[in-house]
């Protein structure tokens, strides 16, 4: 997608997040040619298979033989749940959870009405989300 | 001498009313710099008027007199402030002095805490995606920052609108955010009536990589709606009722006003409102250093009497 070179490292984490997204929302155990159909970008098969060892190794997907590929689905792993503690750990405390920059903060009632206004309107020009 | 001394003082309240049209109109880079580094400039200027009048109290001290070799009655004669308020004063530095200290520590430590939890995510790159339900994406401050994100808000996420997520965290990781924060959480904790700067500042950091973002994918609207769809996607969890009650009615927080913000055209600098916030900036600064040389002059001028 972008530079081969330079652009691998950065583009190493998006790749990820896209192919585990598919993963999540799939309700079966995919095989890369599945992943690979489903994925938005247009990514060479050799790339998807090497993005799901990657994230296997990393214990986020898990794996079972099935053909003569492998399908992956997603787990409940334990440096996932280590992180969901890190992240119940830094809430508890109110330093804690102000030196984390979060993407988004907190809605109060009026804010999601607000928001969902501004996204019909945004949505009804060009390119739906 | 008095106005010099009371200046530093009041003016935090001026950039406590200032700061959130600040923050709203001027480039949220340039915002950031001038808040965070405007309310370290008022927090020292005050801090040391502050002490000045501590100090006008204790030389009022006969002993304190004599060991400096200064005339009690020259420095009573010509002490420019009253003993009530140098003993307020007094008070106001002691509370402010215990603040600024258990923020260090408090902050501190979650820094350390924070930079501790960066290394030990798995893995080498600077993402790291876990296995979550809940929507949730954040940069660990640390050496290096660390972005989470949680599978949660991947899901809910178009593929395009994960490219503005994950230019959002870098830009938050590559600017280190989080000394600016923390810069103004201090100023904050020295003088409370820059909490508003403070606040201000957490918006503008955010907007700052808002526009990062935007610049990144090149593509205003995109960015609007993925923070749009992933702050719904975070509000998805349980609800807590009381919260919800307590903030139904009110004025736009701050994530539809970032929405908002993308969704016109990028902030240009005004030079004005620049200039208006640097000379107040230059004002109480100068005020702090005319008082500290006024009492000078003024222990000096003691000691010269008592001499004599």
């Amino acid at each position: 997608m972008r530079d081969k070179t330079g652009g691998d490292r950065r583009a190493a984490g998006e790749l990820e997040a896209a192919v585990l997204a598919v993963l999540q929302a799939s309700d079966s155990p995919l095989s890369p040619a599945d992943v690979r159909e489903r994925l938005d970008d247009d990514l060479a098969y050799t790339t998807v298979v090497t993005i799901l060892s990657r994230l296997h190794a990393k214990g986020v997907l898990d794996r079972r033989k099935s053909g003569r590929a492998y399908h992956y689905v997603p787990v409940a792993d334990e440096p996932g749940l280590a992180a969901r503690r890190l992240t119940q750990l830094l809430d508890a405390e109110p330093d804690r959870a102000a030196v984390l920059a979060r993407f988004v903060s907190s809605l109060s009632a009026t804010d999601e009405e607000l928001l969902r206004r501004m996204l019909a309107s945004a949505d009804a020009g060009p390119e739906g989300a | 001498m008095p106005l010099a001394l009371y200046l530093p003082l009041a003016l935090p309240l001026v950039a406590g009313l200032a700061a959130r049209p600040l923050a709203e109109r001027l480039p949220p880079k340039l915002a950031t710099w001038l808040l965070a580094g405007g309310a370290l400039v008022l927090a020292a200027a005050s801090t040391a008027a502050l002490g000045l009048l501590v100090l006008t109290a204790v030389i009022r001290i006969p002993l304190v007199d004599a060991a400096g070799g200064m005339s009690g009655p020259v420095v009573r004669r010509l002490d420019p402030a009253s003993l009530p308020v140098a003993l307020v004063a007094a008070v106001l530095l002691a509370a402010a002095l215990v603040a600024a200290g258990l923020a260090v520590w408090r902050r501190g430590w979650a820094l350390v805490a924070a930079g501790r939890e960066a290394r030990r995510l798995p893995g080498r790159r600077q993402v790291v995606i876990v296995q979550d339900p809940a929507a949730d994406a954040y940069t660990l401050p640390g050496w290096p920052c660390r972005v989470v994100v949680t599978s949660g808000m991947l899901v809910a996420l178009s593929h395009a609108e994960r490219r503005v997520l994950l230019a959002h965290e870098r830009a938050h990781a590559a600017g280190l955010h989080y000394l600016f924060g923390t810069a103004s959480r201090l100023a904050a904790a020295l003088n409370p009536l820059l909490r508003p700067v403070a606040g201000a500042v957490g918006y503008t950091l955010e907007r700052w990589a808002d526009e990062s973002a935007a610049a990144a994918t090149g593509d205003r609207p995109l960015a609007a709606r993925a923070l749009a769809h992933a702050a719904l996607a975070s509000a998805g969890g349980p609800l807590r009722p009381s919260v919800m009650a307590l903030h139904a009615i009110g004025s736009p927080g701050p994530v539809p006003r970032r929405m908002a913000a993308l969704l016109r055209p990028p902030p240009r600098p005004r030079m004005l409102l620049v200039s208006a916030a640097a000379l107040l900036l230059a004002v109480a600064g100068a005020s702090a250093l005319v008082a500290a040389s006024d009492m000078h002059g003024l222990l000096e001028y003691a000691q010269a009497a008592w001499a004599s």
